[in-house]
């Protein structure tokens, strides 16, 4: 039994502790925001925080998640109100969607990190996710917008 | 104003079985060209199948039900974008329901060709202003007071002169019960509120908190989870396999040898099913299987296109479109060009990789999926496990991307065979790199193009190709051309150019391929335009201007002059090369103009892309620009990295490690600009890709003097 806190709620996880905490997530605890797309850490679409860090739950396995605070896309905000989900909306960012969740936690990093990312900041911290359908130039800016209602919500 | 005249024949008087609520829906009837307007309730009584797009209930609430898939493209937002315009309701009092596959109900539902607005948007506008008249003439009835004093707004009806109102919901019972009205206003243009604005989409804030629910989140009580050992030529039947390290995996709870077919072909694997996808994978990992595959070309990507380079030199094609003496002509010429293109086989790689759930029971089968194409999969499985097409229930789920590979057949159907295997419900879930090897495959092509050059204009244009035609792999003919190869070609070109050929070398091979994004278009467009850029640099002639010339006809001149004035043509910056192209994909038009520099340690750097989209009729001009500007995405990673390659019949590219996609850092500034007009509505999700391999090819040649021919080539090695 693997013990494991997500997004503030434990469980306790009766399986392999060799298995990828993604399927772990997705598969036993129902979570179906994370998303598969690569299973080699090369696409970021399974991006979750392991104690507040970006790690790929694909290639990361449950057994280090034991004990440990994870956030998913599930547990980002209590209303879909992180600043970042707001600028998404508002800036209609995805298209599929199928690799935002992690686009989004990705950002969120980069942004807790440094509230004030340039371009470069931007296309650095966001080098290892991808993107099918194309969305990188509203992914950039939204990340700019977002950083600016992050200032504007700590004002208010 | 449009008037619209239903025949009123086609409507039958609806019976009080009717029900409470207005649902309103098309029917095809076999005696009228035309789609025609209908009650449920009728339908109901008359036998007929409706294809029901709108309910309103007694709350006012719209219950639409959308017959396409949505994988990124918008039309779950441009859908009832239109319904909202012309019904007067608010968008929030919209719900959207995804149809099941049902052929004879809604008619063709593949989402592929850019279809799904241009192909119904008329039939929307008409349902939806219906609906609403009838809902007036239903208030004005309660009130007797002439319909003329009354109208519709966010839901209600409201009566001029007194300033009553009924909402929707209190008139719908009224409403159900009238006929159809016989003509039916639609608005102008100029009138529209919601129709060619920017709303937000509706799918967003399901696509940044996790609830949106795509192939692979589908989840059923005591589903299992397979994952299937494919043969890695594709073709080729299972010989043995030894499953006893598989077996001792925990969670491992079946493993069998199961058929997929494909198109007319049959393919074997062994399926792993398994407590959870990751045993099913590790599973999959342990087995041991021989393949018997010895019926087919164990071939390689240089022998693949060294015979079609021999092909289009030392063929003759077969005929696709002639006009005039083209080879006459290049006969005479005082100069002429000859040159050859070549574009490499491509992977579709979407997002999500396949999946499908299937539920196979005694006397029905039922699927969910990231799926194009439901109502072909309903016939598909209808027909190959006879079971009767009303009980081959196919439900879609949000795609994670498709661009051609999931309106495909083989995933759902090897699901439910693996179903019928285990008896109970499973997903079956393709790892990245099952994806990727097992194609189908955008088909490489090679273009010999020819022209020449009479008096500084072009006397004629031979364009000949090899390749393989993807009919011809569904098992059509092959001793016909492919009459898909001159798509991207510009129709005014036919005017304004004598002689002109496409012809056809059919190279047959054992690799399944299959439309990718804007289809022959995203090859063709790459070989005709850059050709064709050859040709106005050989005349000494400016790359617009010589469109300028070429393309009588109004709407490619305002785009020509667009993209003139958007990119700065005129006022071009030295040390920065220009490239341009414009190419027509599913019935629109896309002018793209790129520039390009060169980065300090001497590779080449895409400054800007200038897109100008002519779609004719549009909906919501934000999701067009998302559109081109993820098209430009995709065909940067066509141009410059994706190639998929085989040696000795294995695919060499496995993962993202082999097959790079662009990245944040690797993406230009895109512009798009939409014309504005009200031709007849043409694609949106495809025809922005063509254009920019040309375009950005013909900047580097501008910025180096070197034509690069063929894909890929490096960015960092020009």
């Amino acid at each position: 039994m693997i013990t494991v806190t997500v997004n503030g709620q434990r469980h306790d996880i009766d399986a392999d502790p060799n298995m990828p905490l993604l399927w772990a997530i997705r598969d036993i605890l129902g979570l179906t925001g994370t998303k598969y797309g690569c299973g080699a850490a090369q696409c970021g679409a399974c991006t979750v925080h392991l104690n507040g860090e970006s790690i790929r739950s694909c290639c990361t396995k449950l057994s280090r998640a034991a004990g440990q605070q994870i956030v998913t896309i599930e547990g980002l905000s209590a209303n879909n109100n992180h600043p970042l989900q707001l600028a998404w909306n508002e800036m209609n960012v995805p298209q599929c969607g199928y690799c935002q969740s992690g686009q989004l936690m990705s950002a969120a990093v980069l942004l807790r990190e440094n509230p004030n990312p340039t371009d470069q900041d931007i296309d650095d911290a966001m080098s290892g996710n991808i993107c099918r359908c194309g969305t990188y130039q509203r992914i950039r800016a939204a990340i700019h917008r977002a950083a600016e209602l992050a200032k504007e919500g700590a004002k208010s | 104003m449009e008037t619209n005249a239903i025949s009123r024949r086609n409507f039958l008087r609806v019976s009080g079985v009717a029900g409470t609520a207005l649902c309103l829906g098309f029917y095809s009837s076999a005696s009228a060209k035309e789609e025609q307007l209908i009650h449920a309730a009728d339908a109901e009584k008359a036998g007929v199948q409706m294809n029901a797009w709108i309910n309103i209930d007694t709350n006012g609430k719209v219950t639409l039900t959308d017959h396409r898939a949505e994988m990124g493209q918008g039309s779950y937002q441009s859908v009832p974008q239109i319904i909202a315009e012309e019904l007067e309701v608010d968008m929030k009092d919209i719900n959207i329901i995804f149809a099941q596959g049902d052929n004879k109900k809604y008619g063709s539902q593949i989402t592929g060709g850019s279809s799904t607005i241009r192909g119904s948007y008329k039939n929307l506008l008409k349902l939806s202003a219906s609906a609403r008249e009838m809902l007036i003439a239903a208030a004005a009835a309660k009130w007797t007071v002439p319909a003329s004093e009354c109208y519709a707004e966010s839901g209600n009806v409201i009566h001029k002169p007194s300033g009553k109102k009924f909402h929707y919901g209190e008139l719908v019972t009224d409403a159900s019960k009238l006929e159809a009205p016989k003509d039916v206003h639609l608005k102008k243009v100029s009138e529209y509120k919601l129709i060619r604005k920017p709303l937000n989409r509706q799918d967003t804030p399901l696509k940044t908190n996790g609830q949106a629910i795509f192939g692979l989140d589908k989840k059923l009580p005591g589903m299992l989870y397979a994952a299937v050992e494919r043969c890695p030529r594709q073709r080729g039947i299972v010989k043995s396999f030894d499953d006893s390290a598989t077996k001792k995996i925990p969670g491992v709870k079946h493993v069998f040898k199961v058929q997929m077919a494909v198109f007319n072909t049959t393919r074997e694997g062994v399926a792993v099913v398994a407590d959870s996808t990751w045993a099913a994978i590790e599973g999959k990992k342990a087995l041991r299987v021989e393949w018997d595959d010895s019926g087919f070309d164990h071939v390689n990507t240089a022998d693949i296109f060294k015979k079609h380079n021999e092909l289009v030199q030392t063929q003759e094609g077969l005929p696709v479109k002639t006009q005039g003496d083209p080879d006459g002509a290049l006969k005479q010429a005082s100069k002429t060009l000859d040159v050859t293109y070549q574009t490499p086989y491509q992977s579709h790689s979407a997002m999500e990789p396949l999946n499908c759930v299937a539920h196979y029971q005694s006397d029905k089968v039922e699927i969910w999926g990231p799926i194009q194409a439901p109502d072909w999969i309903q016939a598909d499985i209808s027909g190959r496990l006879k079971i009767p097409q009303e009980k081959v229930i196919v439900n879609m789920t949000f795609l994670g991307g498709g661009f051609g590979r999931k309106a495909f057949m083989d995933y759902p159907h090897e699901a439910v065979m693996i179903s019928k295997e285990i008896g109970g419900p499973v997903q079956v879930v393709w790892t990245r790199e099952d994806d990727m090897t097992q194609g189908p495959y955008r088909a490489g092509v090679t273009y010999r193009c020819q022209g020449a050059l009479e008096n500084g204009g072009i006397s004629a244009l031979k364009f000949k190709t090899a390749g393989q035609n993807i009919g011809h792999w569904q098992g059509g003919k092959t001793d016909k051309g492919n009459d898909s190869i001159s798509e991207g070609f510009l129709a005014p070109y036919y005017k304004s150019i004598k002689n002109i050929s496409f012809s056809d070398v059919p190279y047959e091979m054992p690799l399944p391929n299959m439309w990718w994004r804007s289809v022959y278009a995203s090859t063709n467009g790459f070989a005709i335009e850059s050709f064709l850029n050859e040709m106005a640099i050989a005349a000494g002639k400016d790359q617009l201007d010589f469109r300028r010339q070429y393309l009588n006809d109004d709407r490619c001149q305002k785009l020509i002059d667009k993209m003139e004035e958007v990119s700065g043509w005129k006022s071009r910056e030295k040390n920065s090369g220009y490239g341009v192209a414009i190419t027509e994909c599913f019935s629109s038009t896309v002018g793209q103009v790129v520039k390009v520099s060169r980065k300090s340690n001497g590779g080449i750097k895409i400054d800007h892309v200038w897109a100008v989209m002519d779609c004719g009729w549009y909906v919501n001009p934000d999701i067009i620009k998302a559109q081109v500007e993820g098209s430009v995405v995709m065909a940067l990673g066509a141009a410059t990295t994706h190639e998929i390659t085989f040696k000795d019949g294995l695919v060499e590219q496995k993962n993202f490690y082999s097959y790079q996609m662009p990245r944040m850092s690797d993406v230009p500034v895109v512009d798009v600009y939409v014309m504005d007009n009200d031709a007849d509505a043409g694609g949106v999700g495809e025809p922005g890709l063509p254009p920019f391999t040309p375009a950005l090819t013909d900047a580097i040649f501008d910025l180096t003097g070197k034509r690069i021919r063929k894909l890929p080539f490096n960015m960092n090695a020009v």
